[in-house]
């Protein structure tokens, strides 16, 4: 079980009270109808998967129910960062 | 029995002795005096069916040792006898079944791990009818026949299917296994606790108490768990050192006291550190009644332990590896180290004649303190080809002699026990040795399982031949665990972790590590996991059949496997794994250590989550409503919902089929509460739900609903529901039952996320709205004395907030039955009396309850989909012949409804179907396809969704998706079935009042 930090709630809170919400930084286009198939199907469903630093999203759904954005190491599971979400990935 | 005095003990010894004259001397291996047991209170108990005395302190191992018996199960496979090989948690043979009163019963059980207590019953496992007189031991003739792989074999090809289902498979069950599971329901009670701490050390060895005391004295808050009844690790065999100027065994019972005395510790005895999850997660097991004769009612059975640490110190100790030689199982083969714990802590001699055999010095003071006990140490065996250094010195002073170089190279069984072992000399000469137990010593393997369940590298390290856990951040590996060699270094190491200053340690006669060896594993017979009946030879095979990975070798030859989790085996299968396949060792590596260290007991991972707290349920406000009328209910997720409402002799069929007759021929009511609510406000809520659902939803009047339909991004399918114009401002959005959270978390993250520019508010209202449905012609009438406001023209898909019976009410003209309908909105306290005036008004019109099933059924004769059922993730709007929002601007999902895969020709669309014989009711989920009797592998077109029997129609029906369905309206197709296809006519899913004159009647 994680312990995860709330940017919002800024307090070290366990796993249960958060959902898992998918790979961070993932733009939605502005207007999907100009978008090419190609470039459609790799918004909807291409994902890195990578072994070390992910970049992921995190709902507070039992706490301040607000998303953010954390970077985890896949292997340790080390959780390095967690910011609001609409920020940018931190170096 | 317990607190008797040694006099009475030695009455009941006589009793006992008289009852089984000729069998056994009670007690007649144990020692005079020495041992941490309390000789002045016997304890009786029994196992397989006979009597026999211990002590108090004695573990059954132990007890059973001190009657001397070796003999305490059959093997996995081949049901070859076996005997108790360790002291520890390693055992991976010595396993029973522990009976007690009200239906207690425990199997797989390590008799080196259970405490004596008086009146303790034990039986011994996979065997039959005795362990004595054993038929499966006939496996072991079939042995050759039995290699590994055997079972994935037998399954190869369709003949060998057959083989395995009808022969193989049932004789295998019943011949293979350890104990029985229980049959009786658990009586005892697990209790489940959390705690935090600064500093958790597990083992509570020296380095571990080291550490204990270094982080105690420093004031930090420190939990110390050993998996022993004694903390004391191998402190409380050590009877040669002084540490800090005291005998060891002083400075451990000083040490206890004063972290006892220290409130800002706590040490736990009995709790196995059993999982070592991220973020310093630990999980405990904490046995705390299983060793007392009388438990009583005011203790749990266990205690589960999740514990978050600041800081995790493992200080778990290193395993005893035996050696690889032919017949290495028999009873009486015993690990040289557990041979001296049962010595010196049990005062328990494991023989009375024994042989050494070991490529470790560690054996050599189990030959010292056993001769020095009076056992008579024939001869010390030194795989290594020499022999030097203090430790043989002095075992060669006490005149035993050490042979090097040598080899064991068999062992003779006489009753079923070990009596003769076969050494080779380093010159070929062989001789035969009467003994009656043969310890053994293969080096240390350093016990790494905490470490690797947090992700420590493991190192290979030639000295000890194993794996030594490397270091995280937050968790420590401390002591023998980490490579530690003597009790100096592993004090050191405990002082060290919090800068303290270790203890000084003299007279102790040093351990070097060993790194073991494969000398002996060439030939036949040789076990390398005693538990799976895993043989060199089979790990060779293994490797020879092109099995590279360890992983995939341990599960094509089960090493590994089972209770003991391959603890004193896995480095020699590694071992072999490596020199089968020309590899070093490092390069093989280890197979995954998981969770747990030890098994864990059901009762221990539930607690308190049993019976009505296993799996909690819903109940809508007006659930008691429901059982007064006697419904029969069913499970939707957590909610209970009526089902239907039986009237005395009715089955469900005919239940539902006049709850349907009447419901459209007069009036229905039912309980629609469990439907998710959200409330949605602001100056941009149109906007946003108009963003969110593929209906056009800006344009709705306030006043009026909206059926609406939710997408994923991907385009399909993910709820539906009504869409109620409440203000300008203000919507009341119902959403599936099943869907409620999800939908409003798919809500909040476009809101969050995407849009948060727009102004608009989300709350989830499904507890505080509960629903009561009325439909049917008559649905009006019912409602209209009740309503303080004139609803005679309130037309289908309006929404009006009146008092309804006195209770504020959101009234909704919605219908999922096809009749003229509404759905009254109350807040849940009003509910209950809103329904008995609705039910007293009801009952004098002649309407009836309704249940779910009812419910579904009038959907389905009106083609209304359900979520889950018609949808499965891959059904767009279109599949199922709903708009798809064309003219509407970008919503979620609007973009994938025009992916090429989206607009191809054969996609499975939602159809109604009918079968030539109205009287059968297909299956749902059986597949669609053009031939009475398609041969193997055709390609279904599809799959029937829903099937019900329809009593407005008077005949079954059934939804189906089609491939192209909406072209093949009127066909012929058969939906497969175990009987052979069933003949269809492909029609509109709309089966009762397609132009919709009832609804707006």
């Amino acid at each position: 079980m994680l312990i995860i930090r709330c940017p919002y709630c800024e307090a070290n809170r366990p796993e249960p009270e958060f959902r898992h919400a998918g790979a961070a930084h993932i733009v939605r286009p502005l207007d999907p109808s100009a978008t090419t198939d190609a470039e459609w199907a790799e918004f909807l469903y291409h994902r890195d998967n990578p072994r070390g630093t992910v970049a992921e999203r995190w709902r507070h759904i039992h706490g301040c129910g607000r998303f953010f954005n954390a970077l985890r190491d896949t292997v340790s599971d080390r959780i390095l960062s967690t910011y609001p979400a609409g920020q940018g990935r931190p170096e | 029995m317990i607190g008797a005095s040694r006099q009475e003990g030695m009455m009941q010894r006589l009793l006992v002795g008289r009852m089984f004259q000729g069998r056994l001397v009670p007690d007649s291996m144990r020692t005079e005096a020495g041992g941490r047991i309390d000789r002045a209170r016997d304890l009786r108990f029994r196992f397989d069916g006979v009597d026999y005395l211990g002590c108090e302190g004695d573990t059954l191992a132990s007890a059973l040792l001190a009657n001397g018996i070796h003999l305490v199960g059959r093997s996995f496979k081949y049901h070859r006898p076996r005997g108790i090989l360790s002291a520890g948690a390693e055992e991976p043979n010595a396993l029973v079944t522990l009976r007690r009163d009200g239906g207690r019963t425990t199997p797989n059980l390590r008799a080196t791990q259970i405490e004596l207590y008086e009146g303790l019953e034990a039986t011994s496992q996979n065997r039959w009818p005795s362990l004595s007189t054993d038929f499966g031991a006939l496996a072991s003739l079939a042995a050759p026949l039995l290699p590994a792989g055997f079972f994935y074999k037998t399954m190869l090809g369709p003949r060998g299917w057959k083989l395995w289902h009808r022969l193989f498979e049932p004789l295998l069950r019943r011949g293979a296994g350890l104990g029985h599971a229980p049959t009786q329901p658990d009586p005892d009670r697990y209790a489940r606790y959390h705690d935090h701490c600064d500093v958790l050390i597990v083992g509570a060895g020296p380095a571990g108490l080291a550490a204990a005391l270094a982080a105690g004295r420093e004031g930090q808050r420190v939990i110390l768990c050993d998996e022993q009844a004694e903390p004391g690790g191998t402190l409380l065999t050590e009877i040669r050192a002084l540490v800090d100027g005291i005998p060891a065994r002083e400075f451990l019972a000083r040490s206890l006291a004063e972290l006892s005395a220290m409130p800002n510790v706590r040490v736990m005895p009995r709790t196995t550190a059993f999982g070592l999850y991220p973020h310093n997660h630990a999980g405990l097991a904490e046995r705390v009644t299983d060793h007392l004769a009388a438990p009583g009612q005011d203790l749990p059975r266990e205690r589960l332990w999740q514990i978050r640490a600041a800081r995790v110190v493992l200080a778990t100790g290193a395993i005893e590896r035996p050696l690889l030689f032919p017949n290495n199982d028999r009873p009486g083969v015993m690990l040289a180290g557990a041979a001296r714990d049962y010595l010196l802590r049990y005062g328990v001699k494991v023989g009375n004649h024994v042989v050494i055999a070991t490529a470790c010095d560690s054996a050599y003071l189990t030959a010292l303190d056993l001769a020095a006990a009076g056992v008579e140490v024939k001869v010390v065996l030194d795989l290594r080809s020499s022999a030097e250094g203090p430790l043989p010195e002095a075992v060669r002073k006490a005149g035993i002699p050490i042979l090097t170089g040598g080899r064991v190279l068999g062992t003779h069984l006489r009753r079923l026990r070990l009596d003769s072992v076969l050494l080779g000399r380093a010159d070929g000469r062989t001789r035969w040795f009467d003994c009656d137990a043969l310890l053994v010593s293969n080096g240390h393997t350093p016990t790494a399982h905490l470490a690797a369940h947090a992700r420590a590298p493991m190192h290979w390290n030639d000295t000890w031949g194993a794996f030594l856990p490397g270091s995280i951040e937050g968790v420590a590996s401390i002591g023998a665990c980490a490579g530690a060699t003597t009790l100096a270094e592993a004090l050191a190491q405990g002082a060290a972790l919090f800068a303290a200053v270790p203890p000084p340690v003299e007279a102790e006669l040093p351990i070097a590590p060993a790194p073991g060896t494969l000398q002996g594993a060439e030939t036949g017979c040789v076990f390398v996991d005693l538990q799976n009946d895993v043989t060199a030879q089979d790990i060779r095979m293994a490797v020879g059949e092109g099995f590279r990975s360890v992983e995939h070798v341990k599960r094509y030859t089960a090493g590994g496997l089972g209770t003991d989790q391959g603890k004193t085996g896995n480095m020699a299968l590694f071992a072999l794994t490596a020199a089968a396949s020309g590899l070093a060792p490092a390069q093989v590596g280890t197979t995954t250590f998981r969770p747990p260290y030890t098994p864990v007991t059901f009762g221990t991972l539930a607690g308190p989550a049993r019976g009505d707290l296993f799996d909690p349920v819903r109940t809508t406000p007006l659930h008691d409503k429901a059982v007064a009328e006697a419904a029969v209910f069913e499970d939707v997720g957590p909610w209970k919902r009526a089902r239907y409402f039986p009237r005395k002799g009715e089955t469900m069929h005919e239940a539902v089929a006049r709850e349907v007759a009447a419901t459209r021929a007069t009036a229905g009511m039912f309980d629609a509460s469990t439907l998710g609510k959200i409330e949605v406000m602001g100056p941009d809520a149109a906007e946003f739900l108009n963003r969110l659902y593929v209906n056009a939803l800006t344009g709705l009047k306030p006043g009026s609903c909206r059926y609406a339909v939710m997408l994923s991004e991907a385009g399909f399918v993910m709820d539906d529901g009504i869409v109620a114009r409440l203000a300008e401002n203000h919507f009341h959005v119902t959403t599936t039952t099943g869907g409620a959270a999800r939908v409003l978390h798919h809500m909040e993250d476009y809101r969050q996320t995407e849009w948060p520019d727009l102004r608009v508010w989300l709350t989830s209202t499904t507890e505080h709205w509960a629903v009561i449905a009325l439909q049917g012609p008559k649905a009006r009438e019912i409602l209209i004395p009740l309503c303080e406001a004139d609803i005679s023209a309130l037309p289908h898909m309006a929404v009006r907030d009146l008092t309804i019976a006195g209770a504020p009410a959101r009234l909704m003209r919605v219908s999922f039955t096809g009749e003229l309908g509404f759905e009254v909105n109350v807040p849940a306290r009003h509910a209950p009396p809103l329904w008995d005036a609705l039910r007293a008004r009801l009952a004098a019109i002649g309407g009836t309850l309704y249940g779910t099933e009812a419910m579904h059924v009038m959907r389905a004769e009106k083609g209304y989909i359900i979520i889950g059922q018609e949808t499965d993730g891959t059904v767009t709007p279109g599949d199922l012949g709903l708009p798809e929002g064309r003219a509407k601007p970008d919503f979620v999902g609007k973009r994938s409804l025009t992916r090429p895969d989206m607009l191809l020709p054969d996609r499975r669309q939602l159809v109604g179907l009918l079968t030539e014989n109205p009287a059968v009711m297909l299956e749902e989920g059986a597949q669609l396809v053009t031939e009475a009797s398609p041969p193997p592998g055709t390609p279904a077109l599809g799959h029937v969704t829903s099937a019900y029997h329809s009593p407005a129609l008077g005949r079954s029906i059934a939804l189906a998706l089609l491939a192209g369905g909406r072209t093949r309206l009127g066909q012929r197709l058969f939906v497969a079935g175990p009987r052979g296809g069933i003949a269809v006519t492909v029609a509109p899913p709309v089966f009762l009042d397609p132009e919709g004159a009832r609804l707006h009647g």
